[in-house]
């Protein structure tokens, strides 16, 4: 894949200085606390660029990194990824399997650079889904960067937001089970409204550990969200790019900030409505 | 006291200078946008001129859209702009004339399904999606269907289904059985929203009606793999963009993952 080398040359030299002037001016406006992508055309750039499909999601893990430390540059406290969805089983295993490989070397590359800026690492999703080797890798990194608190970035994989809700529904009939509010303590005359709420279901989300999306990305030229934080995403500026996730840099995201920047004032009043 | 003086017109010096560059800095940001506000107007200028020859029937792609890939269209309006009744119907007049036959109506607080019964009343044959269901006359191609959510239907309603399904959870006994298996699946949560009544179907294509690109709460269990159109505010619709939109949907190909 590539070395830790390439993330130090990202946050130092002269691009770097520049790019750290060009956020400055963004400050000026408000900064998105929460950024989300969906990493969408890693394939299609292979197919591009003529190389192979692995090659095209080794940029596309690339493009992530340079988009988690322009964040960090930028203010921004929140990043969440699409990397993995349970829908992507479908493909062919051989894929499959190297995607995961490509995931525990990403896991290993974020071991060592949550140490270097204080990063706070979480796997969002069904990760019982995952081999137990990377499962193990995956849950000491959420447990060694538990107590950062500058920067959370969320690694959706095995992840779809039906899954989700499906998961915070059962956590919640479980919770109201182990509480003792049973059968005998529920009368179904009620209209539905007695047990289990909105903000009972939303603590046991993958997603609880971050504040809705105040900007959700999608690159590929495709206007869907798939399956990604749509629970999430109610009052969140979606954005809808045209450029392979490979080819993302920092012009993209400053783009998309503008855009957000000028819909800001909707977007916080429909959140305050919420 | 030389040196206090020295160090207060320092102080008042670096804060001149600051003050310089936060001005500047202002200006930047200012300059950017306005700039960005420009190529935002030229472009829609460019969109007008393109809906007003779609409307004429002079862009021939447009001319035949393959409509039954739409089988269900959600729009959702922004709720102050909910209150144009009138803009709505012909909007929805324009649908019936393309050909699309079940739409679903959103607004987040709820003003359409206020204004419910005088759309009804003046969409001819235009019927409750509902009622449609209930009565199996969705095939019946002569009569738009017309659905109307706000958002009580989308978290809320998941938290209702919850309470069903924990009623089942309750009686069968599945507390037992080791807590790390599923307990519920995808069709019984889909089965207990439509009996707390917010069960409709998933939409294959949302417009929106409004200053941003958001869907404001629509359902989030009916939206998984929806595309998600912004149309501009309800004020500007016009039936060349609702077309251009359409014939883009029909040329969407899905992976679903794969």
């Amino acid at each position: 894949m590539f070395r830790e080398d390439i993330i130090i040359g990202i946050f130092s030299g002269w691009r770097s200085f520049l790019r750290k002037c060009l956020f400055r001016v963004l400050r000026v406006g408000p900064i998105p606390s929460h950024i989300a992508v969906i990493m969408d055309g890693n394939r299609r750039y292979a197919k591009k660029k003529k190389i192979d499909d692995m090659t095209g999601y080794d940029a596309g893990a690339l493009a992530l990194l340079h988009l988690i430390i322009y964040c960090m540059e930028l203010g921004v406290k929140y990043v969440t990824a699409y990397a993995f969805s349970i829908d992507n089983f479908r493909r062919h295993p051989e894929e499959v399997q190297k995607i995961m490989d490509l995931t525990m070397e990403s896991v290993m590359l974020l071991t060592w650079m949550s140490k270097l800026r204080l990063v706070r690492v979480h796997f969002a999703g069904n990760l019982q889904l995952l081999s137990a080797d990377i499962q193990d890798a995956a849950k000491r990194l959420m447990e060694s960067t538990a107590g950062y608190k500058n920067f959370v970035l969320t690694i959706c994989i095995c992840y779809t937001c039906s899954d989700e809700i499906l998961h915070a529904v059962e956590e919640s009939c479980k919770e109201k089970w182990d509480d003792g509010i049973g059968i005998m303590g529920y009368d179904e005359a009620n209209d539905y409204e007695r047990l289990i709420k909105v903000v009972d279901i939303e603590k046991h989300m993958y997603m609880a550990i971050a504040p809705d999306p105040d900007i959700l990305i999608r690159t590929g030229g495709e206007y869907r969200l798939s399956n990604f934080l749509v629970w999430q995403s109610s009052c969140c500026h979606l954005s809808s790019l045209g450029t392979v996730w490979p080819e993302f840099g920092v012009f993209h995201l400053v783009w998309v900030v503008l855009d957000f920047q000028q819909n800001y004032r909707y977007v916080a009043k429909k959140k305050l409505q919420l | 006291m030389d040196f206090s003086n020295e160090s207060r017109v320092l102080h008042r010096c670096s804060a001149q200078v600051l003050d310089i560059g936060n001005l500047l800095l202002l200006s930047l940001w200012h300059l950017v946008h306005s700039i960005i506000r420009i190529c935002n107007f030229t472009l829609d200028i460019a969109n007008v001129l393109e809906s007003y020859l779609i409307s004429l029937g002079l862009l021939g792609r447009y001319k035949s859209l393959h409509i039954a890939k739409l089988r269900y269209l959600a729009i959702v309006i922004e709720s102050e702009e909910a209150y144009q009744t009138s803009k709505i119907i012909e909007l929805l007049q324009w649908l019936e004339a393309v050909g699309v036959k079940h739409v679903c109506l959103y607004d987040k607080e709820g003003i359409l399904k206020k204004s419910k019964d005088f759309i009804l009343e003046n969409l001819d044959g235009a019927i409750l999606f509902q009622d449609a269901h209930e009565n199996n006359v969705l095939l019946d191609q002569q009569h738009m269907t017309l659905e109307f959510v706000s958002f009580s239907d989308g978290k809320e309603a998941v938290a209702k289904a919850a309470n069903v399904l924990f009623m089942k959870y309750s009686k069968s006994g599945v507390t037992d059985q080791n807590q790390k298996e599923k307990i519920f699946t995808e069709s019984q949560m889909s089965e207990a929203l439509k009996t707390v009544g917010s069960g409709g179907p998933e939409p294959d294509l949302i417009l929106v009606y409004g200053p941003a690109r958001c869907h404001l709460g629509f359902p989030a269990w009916r939206i998984k793999y929806t595309e998600i159109v912004h149309m501009g505010p309800l004020k500007s619709m016009n039936y060349g963009s609702l077309i251009k939109a359409i014939y883009k949907f029909t040329m969407v190909r899905q992976n679903y993952g794969k």
